[in-house]
């Protein structure tokens, strides 16, 4: 039974310095999955962006897998995948404003519209409900009823960034194959948007951003996508870290039932104690914000008793010696 | 009163924090505090100054006028200034501003959300808004502090708890500051310079200014001057007593000294990394404790450390005197010479230094219940550390040995957990002063202890660089000793007893007296990094040659689990001393002979970097008419960038594959990369083969001069050479450009490191801050400080990841009682 951990063990710190200390070994890499475009940061950088819970990661990323009777073929992905990727108006065609008739000029961009398959219909239908449409050739015009330069200047930009086709804000998709099942990898998150889909696998959306997750999925799932991703970030660099101190940390982030992340405004800023807070960063803030609501310390932490000069509550400093002497005969 | 404060045993449950109202100051003052002046010509503090003697005094000479203490014994006491007119506390000016806006500034009561006329005495309300850092206008019309203590003075005390304050501990009025409580003199001294001056604190200047200002104020309002000008000077008074709280207050210039530099004033004393809190509340000096430079000592046990007799001379370990050592201990005080009595510590709690003069007497009445502080000897236990101590094994406990020379010597394979070199670090050491802490550290902080990394439960003290190549060597087929070597290599592992000849008849194998080093019931089949299999049967090792893996995390990780920590520990003293040894006999050197590649590799190496050009220019060719297939997702020129970096990386690994051919797997470089103990087969390559390809930001370098990296190639040349390719190696040398490049490469890589070990400090500071309230409890869940579960059964497995890698723990067997003082 030696091998179970210790009462009094202080995992906490253990974790930390368990993930931490690895990170002056780690490179500052970005790394490039083939296909998309981005180079995703990976290693420091991205452990630093995992532990803050940033709400949308620098680059992210989304995996669609799709039910069975898709994944197997590259063909059907391929299908699939313009049904994923958002094609914005702008992408396929020209937007003008016409000031003085008060109109929305839309011509589509034949050439990339044909490679994309989407005709003239389909951008008119994309932006119905805008205004009074008219429609001629491979141009649809929107006439506002009445002259407002300004109104006109917010339905121009909103018109280009009308969605044509497929899954709002995912782009560059690419289809990947692991293991003779194809996927879809692209940059974006937007995970409610591609559960639209039936063809897609529910249970198999990835991202790696942790607050989409938390949001769509819950908690439970988030603190799974946490642990996940800050293995693969340690793994990848083939730096080992038991997954119980992984744990101990996406745990430690989940437990209060919302993300929170380790800094000032996280777990760090929420402890009940104000000498630690205080020990950590805005110490005036803290003490003065005590003072006023006149606070107690019950010293039940560390970093206070450290503070105060007593013996930290945790391994050997949770328990006390009893002496029962020998009976004199 | 108090002579002197004499501690008293107590324990601190709790803190509380409050706001001092001014009935408070003055109960708590000594001294009211008039003069804006310290120190009167002859240097005598002034009463009623800011140095008055009731404050406490800083001069040794000097007694304290409130409780008669000494420089030493008095804490110093506070004192306080009486405001003509009371100014806002700046740090609650935001607190003040939400209280305003739920208040009616008419009648005092309570009303809740802003309102446009008070329910109560249907008063209209005006708007309440703060102009920082510390004016309150109501409709823009300023409110002077005096009207707004007024207003809050008469919030009720059921009113004051619906704002959120506590009537009793922090009433809203307090929060505008009438008295100044003064610091006591011991908490800003003044320095004598060494010109005889005295310079005072930046406390003590800021409190000087307010006493002047608030002098004239009060001078100003008795002789009826203008209110504009009594404006003014409250104004003054304001500012001076804003920046004595907080000199980097937003919107207001920091006071500064006479110098420049900005007053470093309460809130300064007590912020950042420097600060009370970081750096004197939350890191604490220490006594006993000693620090030098390390040096290798491979003779000595892991657990040990070798200390100077300088420091073991100078730092002590308490020992408590009874019946049954009373004598020994006497010895110990007459002693003249080395292990001897430093101080002794009579039962009235006063140390006493052992010298020629006071021996005898000391010697007279020593008895049971003093305290002998001797010299630190010999198998004492002490804590070692380096910093940065990034995890708990940057801190390990080890057993003194008393070694000439000036330097803290251990064995050099402890030195990963450390983190250590010997190129001039330094590291610190720290005697243990009570019975638990040395129980402590016996039990749970020896070195022996954390031969498993509590990261990944992997082996991280474990043979390393000339043991690996040792040992490797050792278990090679043509290692065959005679009856003279292997008694050598023997005896300094510690056996004496020769086993019987296994080759020939006479001759001994490197196996067999290898095997001799293993406890048995150590089983290994494995496959070893040069390609043969390595079987051990029952310590016994029949085939194979060892290597830095199945050395750690097949045997060292065995031994560990199935016989414990003691015997891990002699396996790992044992393994040094007998592969170092046999590597003193052998020798085994490096020469420039072992990095030159033959002729026909030589030839080969040619081929193979003109084939790359070829690819390159290919890919150049192909990118300058637009032929190359772009990359999803990738513009041309990153693809084509792309492509080369695979092509020269190609390169390197064929150029590997060349030199391990040529060089062959008796070349010491390549055994050294092939079994792990030091080096790569990179490095080999870059010596012999080619350096290869520099990267800036893990690009080819690109920038420099226009179209160019340098002046010395063409505009536009995207080639290997012009990008920072370097064809030469390190045993011939670089081109000039070559060489260039090769150092901008070096440089990114260094300022790369800074950068990261910055960042990841951070990190760590603020995972730590985070996750370091929490404990396994009894019932193996994971709480934090305020018992919350974080986890319901720690690790989902309750298993220590320490032992994680551990298939089968056995009990180790019990250690012997710990090793008492004396």
């Amino acid at each position: 039974m030696k091998f179970k951990i210790q009462p009094g063990e202080s995992v906490g710190i253990v974790a930390a310095q368990s993930i931490g200390e690895p990170g002056t070994q780690m490179t500052m890499r970005t790394f490039h999955y083939a296909g998309v475009a981005e180079q995703v940061p990976t290693g420091l950088p991205r452990l630093i962006e995992l532990v803050d819970v940033r709400k949308e990661p620098k680059k992210p990323l989304i995996e669609i897998h799709f039910k069975k009777s898709y994944s197997k073929s590259r063909k059907k992905v391929e299908e699939l995948l313009s049904k994923i990727e958002a094609i914005y108006l702008s992408d396929v065609a020209k937007v003008k404003e016409v000031m003085e008739k008060n109109r929305i000029l839309i011509k589509l961009d034949e050439k990339r519209a044909k490679a994309l398959g989407i005709t003239i219909s389909d951008v008119s239908a994309a932006i119905k409900g805008a205004g009074k449409r008219s429609r001629k050739g491979n141009m649809v015009a929107i006439t506002l009823p009445k002259k407002d330069p300004k109104a006109l200047r917010k339905l121009y930009i909103k018109i280009k960034k009308t969605l044509v086709r497929g899954v709002d804000g995912i782009t560059k998709a690419v289809v990947a194959e692991d293991d003779g099942e194809y996927f879809v990898r692209a940059s974006g998150f937007n995970i409610t948007g591609a559960l639209k889909l039936e063809e897609v696998d529910a249970s198999r959306v990835f991202t790696n951003n942790i607050k989409e997750i938390e949001k769509v999925f819950g908690i439970e799932a988030a603190r799974n996508a946490l642990l996940r991703e800050i293995k693969q970030v340690l793994y990848m660099q083939k730096l080992y870290v038991d997954i119980r101190h992984l744990m101990v940390l996406a745990d430690a982030l989940c437990f209060s039932g919302k993300v929170l992340n380790v800094g000032r405004h996280g777990l760090a800023g929420k402890k009940a104690s104000i000498l630690a807070r205080a020990a950590f960063e805005e110490t005036v803030k803290h003490l003065v914000s005590a003072a006023a609501k006149a606070e107690e310390d019950r010293l039940h932490g560390i970093a206070e008793n450290i503070i105060v000069g007593k013996t930290v509550p945790v391994g050997t400093g949770r328990v006390t010696l009893e002496f029962v002497p020998p009976k004199e005969e | 009163m108090l002579l002197h404060y004499t501690p008293t045993e107590f324990e601190i449950k709790k803190l509380k924090f409050s706001v001092f109202s001014s009935e408070m100051i003055m109960k708590m003052s000594k001294a009211k505090i008039t003069v804006p002046d310290t120190y009167d010509d002859d240097g005598y503090p002034i009463d009623g100054g800011l140095m008055d003697q009731r404050l406490g005094v800083i001069d040794p000479g000097l007694r304290c006028k409130t409780c008669g203490g000494t420089s030493k014994q008095c804490p110093g006491h506070f004192g306080n200034i009486d405001l003509v007119r009371p100014v806002v506390h700046p740090h609650f000016a935001k607190d003040l501003l939400k209280i305003l806006n739920k208040i009616c500034i008419n009648c005092s009561k309570y009303i809740g959300s802003a309102k446009a006329t008070c329910p109560h005495c249907k008063e209209a309300l005006p708007k309440i808004t703060l102009s920082k850092p510390t004016t309150f206008l109501a409709d823009k019309v300023e409110i002077l502090p005096t009207d707004l203590k007024e207003i809050l003075a008469q919030l009720s005390d059921e009113d004051v708890r619906k704002l959120g304050y506590d009537p009793i501990y922090s009433r809203p009025e307090w929060f505008i500051v009438s008295v100044i409580l003064v610091p006591s003199v011991k908490m800003r001294p003044s320095i004598t310079l060494e010109s005889g001056d005295k310079s005072e604190d930046d406390l003590t200047h800021k409190l000087v200014e307010i006493i002047r200002v608030n002098e004239k104020l009060e001078a100003n309002i008795n002789a009826g001057a203008p209110q504009l000008i009594i404006e003014d000077l409250w104004k003054l008074l304001q500012y001076h007593v804003t920046t004595y709280f907080d000199n980097e207050t937003a919107g207001i210039p920091p006071a500064r000294h006479r110098s420049g530099r900005p007053l470093k004033t309460i809130a300064q004393r007590l912020k950042g990394k420097e600060g009370r809190f970081r750096y004197n509340l939350s890191g604490k000096r220490v006594n006993f404790s000693a620090r030098t430079v390390i040096s290798p000592d491979p003779m000595i046990s892991i657990n040990e450390v070798g200390v100077p007799p300088h420091v073991a001379n100078i730092l002590t370990v308490p020992v408590p005197v009874t019946e049954w050592n009373i004598e020994e201990l006497k010895k110990l005080i007459e002693s003249d010479e080395y292990p001897r009595a430093l101080y002794v510590i009579r039962k009235d709690g006063i140390r006493m230094r052992v010298t020629e003069t006071s021996r005898e007497k000391i010697l007279e009445s020593l008895g049971v219940g003093w305290v002998v502080e001797r010299q630190l000897k010999d198998g004492d236990i002490v804590l070692f550390n380096r910093q940065p101590s990034l995890h708990r094994i940057s801190m390990m406990a080890h057993i003194v040995k008393i070694l000439p020379g000036k330097t803290f010597r251990i064995n050099p394979i402890v030195v990963p957990p450390y983190n250590a070199d010997f190129d001039g670090d330094e590291m610190n050491l720290h005697a243990l002063q009570t019975e638990e802490a040395r129980v402590e550290a016996h039990e749970l902080m020896k070195v022996e202890r954390q031969i498993l990394s509590p990261r990944h439960g992997r082996a991280i003290i474990k043979p390393t660089e000339d043991n690996v190549t040792g040992v490797y060597l050792i278990t090679r087929d043509d290692a065959i000793f005679t009856k003279e070597q292997a008694a050598r290599l023997l005896y300094v592992a510690g056996i004496t007893e020769m086993p019987k000849p296994d080759v020939d008849g006479k001759l001994y194998s490197g196996r067999l007296l290898f095997s001799l080093l293993l406890p048995p019931g150590i089983n290994v089949r494995r496959k070893s990094k040069m390609g043969n299999t390595v079987v051990v049967k029952d310590g016994n090792m029949i085939s194979g040659t060892l290597d830095e893996d199945i050395m750690d995390h097949d045997i060292l990780e065995q031994v560990f689990s199935k016989h414990g920590s003691e015997v891990a520990r002699h396996f790992l003293d044992n393994v040094t001393k007998m592969s170092l040894e046999y590597l003193t006999l052998t020798g085994f050197t490096v020469s420039l002979k072992d990095y030159s590649l033959n002729e026909k590799a030589e030839k080969k190496r040619d081929e193979l970097l003109a084939d790359m050009d070829k690819e390159i220019d290919k890919l150049i060719n192909k990118y300058l008419n637009k032929t190359l297939e772009r990359a999803p997702g990738m513009t041309l020129k990153q693809t084509l960038e792309s492509l080369i970096m695979m092509i020269t990386s190609q390169t390197r690994d064929a150029m590997g594959k060349l030199v391990e051919n040529s060089f062959g797997l008796y070349n010491p470089s390549i055994v050294m990369a092939k079994i792990g103990a030091r080096g790569s087969i990179l490095n080999a390559i870059q010596m012999s083969g080619v350096v290869g390809q520099q990267a800036i930001r893990n690009k080819r370098p690109h920038r420099g001069y226009y179209k160019r990296t340098l002046a010395f190639y063409k505009k536009g040349d995207l080639s290997g050479r012009a990008r920072g390719f370097v064809y030469g190696h390190f045993s011939e040398g670089l081109e000039v450009d070559e060489f260039f490049l090769h150092a901008m490469a070096g440089r990114d890589a260094t300022v790369n490191t800074a950068i990261r070990t910055a960042r990841s400090g951070y990190m760590q500071r603020r995972l730590i801050n985070a996750l370091q309230d929490f404990v396994v409890t009894e019932d193996r869940s994971t709480r934090d400080a305020g018992d919350r579960i974080i986890q319901f059964v720690y690790g989902g497995d309750e298993r220590d990841p320490m032992y994680s890698a551990v298939k089968e723990f056995e009990e180790p067997p019990k250690e012997d009682a710990v090793d008492t003082a004396v």
